[in-house]
């Protein structure tokens, strides 16, 4: 599904990721874990291809495809997806037409026809059931006025209509109560299969608890410094990244 | 034409749907402007001696006055002598019905989506069509005419309905009013007139087009709308031109007279010839548009989108003159390019309890200037005055510049004046999240700009909400990147 080679990603001149190696396969769920600033929001912004986030070396292949040769939105209908951590608002704008004007264009971009208006609200309703948010607020602007947990279940929302092949979720959990963050995790345990994968990136063992990783991998300054299975975000629970400078001390 | 100079055209087509040319026979005055050329408009039609007398009246009155200098724009010297003042498709008598009316002018009003023969016209909307110095038919006349509302051409209603002309033109917008109202009164062709008899709901929209064609030509309309005590009506105006090298002059008067609890609302796309990507060419677009609340409990509501015209000078303006009247100006004003606007509105609160809000939204990009410049004012005898302005910028890139000029005059301790203002460059994290999530640039901007706009659109009928964002949508083409 995804595979990163000796990803070098530099941000206003300054190297952050720094050779980086990944592979995801198909239906995996790989957690990224590390302290602040070690560059995983960057790699999530490097593979959505956001401007300012330069690639300055190495290869990602997404799906049989040069990730890097795509714009944006190229790689947003290739199926790719970004769960933001800080969701952006767009005021005026109902979320509802905001949704479906972004699901037409991926799929125009496809080759797909157009979801109409009435299939589109019944998926869109049945994904607010399960994540227990109101209906009411497909007719708000886009995170305009929503609470932090709001914003962060509505990129969920997105998650869920748009059914990417490959979602990154940057810090969903950061900011939500314990409730909060096993709805998400449970929007997001149910759209897993054997063809969807994810990389989930997040300060805390907290939601690996619910969504259980294949992998879990440690970034620290710039590149992996550790991978292994979910027992490696226990440990971390524990002892915190200090163990990182011993190891490469 | 080599391949690359027709795709360019193709391309500035593309983004100005409207530039096209008719190529019409035309009778136009000869240019300049004196006693005789104002004599002759008169003459070609028909006019009564007062209405003769009124123009040269205006005429002389201009003669001493000099154009407006306080505006934020960089303003040309307009050669007066240059213009011609009177431009007409040549037919050989005046068309007694629509279907009278030369083939060419009907084909030019259908390809700008304002059909006018009877098979397709707009369901529910009668319209005007003006082109260049003259109205070339009004739809649904006789619908209008048996609910009591006159919907003509000014022409016609100078001809028909003298006494009305007589007593309200210019009761609102006097001819001394400013440079450009004075120069209309002494100059004007054409126009529409709107009379709405007491306690009637017009029983559908009324539209005017405003086409300029000819060249070297100005237009200078008049409108005059009267709402009888609870009157209703509500009239749409939209205007275009085709694209030329040179600037054309523009200089239109709307009157608005509401009397006890009649309800006026005013909406207008303006789409004139903005000019080309360098500031060549396109329209001087000086308007004045002024409704007065005469009597208690009446109503005004200005609603404009403004996105063509090189310079735009507009302040559409509520004279709150009854108790309990209301004013409402919404506007949408966007600059690309090398475009200029300085407009916004005058509320001048003279009843007791009197209200106003405004809602103004001003984009700009390329290298425009766009500035908002409001008036409220409340009178000394003006108690419990309300007004509420909200003013919110938008800029898309570095060059372009927003304003915001607002003027507060208040002689009424009583007066709540409330004034809001905003100035925001599109996001890259706004678009950035847009595209993240599969829209592209051009589709991104659009809906943030089409969002920001929000509460002025929703103002508008539902077909000229449609045609506004599409509008704003094409007219933004290549804005960023």
């Amino acid at each position: 599904m995804l595979n990163i080679k000796n990803l070098h990603v530099a941000v206003g001149g300054e190297e952050i990721i720094k050779g980086l190696d990944l592979e995801v396969g198909p239906g995996e769920l790989h957690a990224i874990m590390g302290p602040n600033g070690s560059g995983k929001s960057t790699l999530g912004y490097a593979l959505a291809g956001r401007d300012g986030y330069e690639v300055t070396d190495g290869s990602v292949e997404f799906d049989g495809r040069d990730l890097l040769e795509l714009e944006v939105e190229q790689r947003a209908a290739a199926g790719l997806f970004l769960a933001l951590q800080y969701p952006v608002e767009i005021p005026g704008v109902n979320n509802a037409y905001f949704l479906r004007a972004a699901l037409n264009a991926q799929r125009k971009a496809r080759g797909e026809e157009e979801v109409d208006s009435m299939a589109f609200l019944k998926t869109v309703r049945e994904q607010l059931k399960a994540l227990k948010m109101d209906e009411a607020l497909l007719k708000r602007a886009v995170n305009e006025g929503f609470s932090g947990g709001e914003k962060k279940r509505n990129e969920i929302v997105q998650l869920a209509v748009l059914q990417p092949k490959l979602a990154i979720l940057d810090e969903t959990d950061s900011g939500l109560d314990i409730d909060a963050l096993k709805l998400v995790a449970e929007g997001v345990n149910r759209l897993r299969d054997e063809n969807r994968s994810f990389i989930v990136i997040t300060h805390y063992q907290r939601l690996l608890e619910y969504l259980v990783p294949d992998r879990v991998h440690v970034l620290s300054d710039g590149r992996i410094a550790e991978s292994g299975d979910r027992s490696l975000a226990q440990r971390l629970e524990r002892e915190g990244y200090a163990f990182l400078d011993t190891a490469e001390a | 034409m080599s391949e690359t100079q027709q795709q360019v055209e193709e391309l500035i087509q593309s983004r100005y749907k409207a530039g096209f040319y008719t190529d019409i026979e035309s009778e136009s005055v000869g240019a300049g402007l004196n006693e005789e050329i104002i004599a002759m408009i008169s003459a070609k039609k028909d006019e009564p001696e007062w209405m003769l007398e009124w123009r040269l009246k205006a005429f002389h009155h201009w003669q001493t006055m000099t154009g407006p200098n306080w505006a934020k724009l960089n303003l040309p010297g307009i050669d007066f002598q240059k213009i011609h003042y009177y431009s007409a498709p040549k037919q050989k008598d005046r068309p007694k019905s629509l279907d009278d009316v030369d083939p060419k002018l009907l084909e030019t009003f259908d390809k700008l989506g304002v059909p006018l023969h009877e098979r397709a016209r707009l369901a529910g909307v009668a319209v005007d069509a003006v082109f260049d110095s003259v109205s070339v038919g009004t739809t649904f006349q006789k619908e209008l005419k048996e609910a009591g509302v006159i919907f003509c051409s000014f022409s016609e209603a100078v001809q028909e309905h003298p006494e009305l002309v007589r007593e309200y033109l210019g009761s609102v917008v006097p001819y001394r009013d400013n440079y450009f109202a004075c120069l209309n009164s002494a100059v004007f062709s054409d126009g529409s007139f709107v009379y709405i008899p007491e306690g009637t709901k017009c029983p559908m929209e009324l539209s005017t087009y405003f086409r300029i064609n000819a060249r070297d030509t100005g237009q200078f309309e008049r409108t005059l709308i009267i709402a009888e005590p609870g009157a209703e009506v509500s009239y749409l105006e939209g205007c275009t031109a085709p694209m030329r090298d040179e600037n054309q002059l523009h200089a239109a008067v709307v009157e608005l007279v509401a009397r006890k609890k009649a309800k006026i609302k005013y909406s207008t796309v303006q789409n004139w010839y903005p000019g080309d990507e360098n500031g060549k060419g396109g329209i001087y677009n000086f308007v004045t548009k002024r409704g007065d609340c005469r009597e208690d409990d009446s109503r005004i509501s200005w609603t404009q989108v403004e996105t063509g015209s090189a310079i735009t000078w507009k302040y559409p303006s509520c004279i709150l003159r009854g108790d309990r009247s209301a004013g409402e100006f919404y506007s949408v004003a966007l600059t690309h390019n090398h475009q200029q606007a300085d407009t916004g509105t005058k509320m001048i609160h003279l009843g007791k309890n009197t209200s106003s809000k405004i809602i103004s939204k001003g984009i700009s990009a390329g290298k425009s200037s766009n500035s908002y410049r409001g008036l409220v004012r409340v009178a000394r005898k003006a108690d419990g005055a309300r007004n509420y302005t909200q003013c919110d910028s938008l800029l898309i890139g570095k060059t372009c510049g927003a304003h915001t000029f607002p003027y507060i005059e208040s002689a009424n301790p009583t007066a709540k004046i409330e004034h809001e203002a905003t100035t925001s460059r599109i996001g890259e994290d706004q678009l950035f999240y847009c595209q993240s999530r599969g829209l592209d640039e051009e589709e991104a901007v659009a809906l943030i700009v089409d969002g920001f706009c929000k509460e002025v659109f929703k103002e508008l009928p539902m077909e000229f909400a449609v045609e506004a964002k599409a509008l704003l949508e094409i007219s933004l083409e290549g804005a960023v990147g």
